[in-house]
């Protein structure tokens, strides 16, 4: 199955590695959005759908958190999931993003595998 | 895992953050780049021209910063990219502050209660090595040496008690 993604982060850097992260796990993207910040990303999903977010928590304008909290009320957005990709990695974090809407959350530094891990199931409705 | 009211209590000069930071930039650097840092034979002063810097706000006050020459922030760029050398270009600076980023998290992260107690600012990266840095820490610098491809690279810790 082919899926398009949208990856958030205030890093390019890191924005490619969770793209090439996606591949390595062997996720098919067929099309890979890219936004800066949370303010950007709700602007892609105004304009195009997607199957995947992937989101840092910690960037400028608007965070993660915000982010997420915000999608509800995004027509493009209801249903997708949201895995968190973050360097904040306390119990706290990890409950504040699951209980804004994230359905995963994976701490940097990461490897390929810990992607897979946490992304595969998200993908397959059993988180 | 101590708190960091114990770590902070035990030593003054803070000898104690070093394993955990050591710990915490070999992971980084394992993780996301492939390659493990080995110590450094000699804390000998170097020209290192790129400096990336994260500061740290809540229970913890500091800076953590990542020093290296442009060699090595370019190697390091290629190796998280997965790219050629020579196919690296402006992401550098990115690249430095994305692994100070990374360090600085994964070393609050080791310590109880600091994960959530302390925030980090987006990293800021320095080119170029006619500066001095002037911190207003108000505790000496915990600092390691270490070698990254057999470059050297020197992370240190500035502590607001």
């Amino acid at each position: 199955m082919s899926i398009r993604a949208l990856i958030v982060d205030d890093s390019s850097v890191m924005r490619k590695i969770v793209e090439r992260s996606l591949r390595q796990a062997g996720i098919d993207l067929s099309e890979v959005f890219q936004a800066g910040n949370g303010a950007e990303a709700l602007g892609v999903l105004k304009e195009s759908t997607v199957d995947l977010i992937l989101c840092d928590i910690n960037m400028p304008v608007m965070d993660g958190l915000e982010f997420v909290k915000q999608l509800p009320a995004v027509e493009n957005a209801k249903g997708v999931p949201v895995v968190m990709i973050t360097t904040e990695g306390s119990e706290a974090h990890v409950v504040q993003a699951l209980s804004a809407g994230a359905r995963g959350y994976i701490r940097k530094p990461f490897t390929p595998e810990q992607v897979k891990e946490h992304v595969l199931p998200v993908l397959a409705g059993k988180s | 895992m101590k708190s960091v009211s114990e770590l902070l209590a035990a030593d003054g000069s803070h000898e104690n953050w070093i394993p955990l930071l050591d710990t915490a930039a070999k992971e980084v650097f394992e993780l996301m780049l492939g390659c493990q840092l080995t110590a450094a034979a000699t804390t000998e002063e170097i020209n290192m021209d790129v400096t990336a810097m994260v500061g740290l706000a809540g229970q913890l006050c500091g800076v953590l910063s990542v020093r290296c020459d442009q060699k090595a922030a370019t190697l390091m760029t290629s190796k998280m990219l997965g790219v050629a050398l020579d196919k690296v270009g402006r992401e550098v600076a990115d690249a430095l502050g994305e692994v100070c980023n990374m360090v600085a998290g994964n070393f609050k992260n080791k310590i109880a209660g600091l994960a959530e107690g302390c925030l980090l600012s987006p990293p800021t990266v320095i080119t170029g090595s006619d500066y001095n840095l002037h911190c207003m820490a108000d505790s000496p610098a915990i600092e390691i040496r270490m070698l990254f491809e057999s470059m050297p690279i020197a992370i240190s810790l500035q502590i607001h008690s």
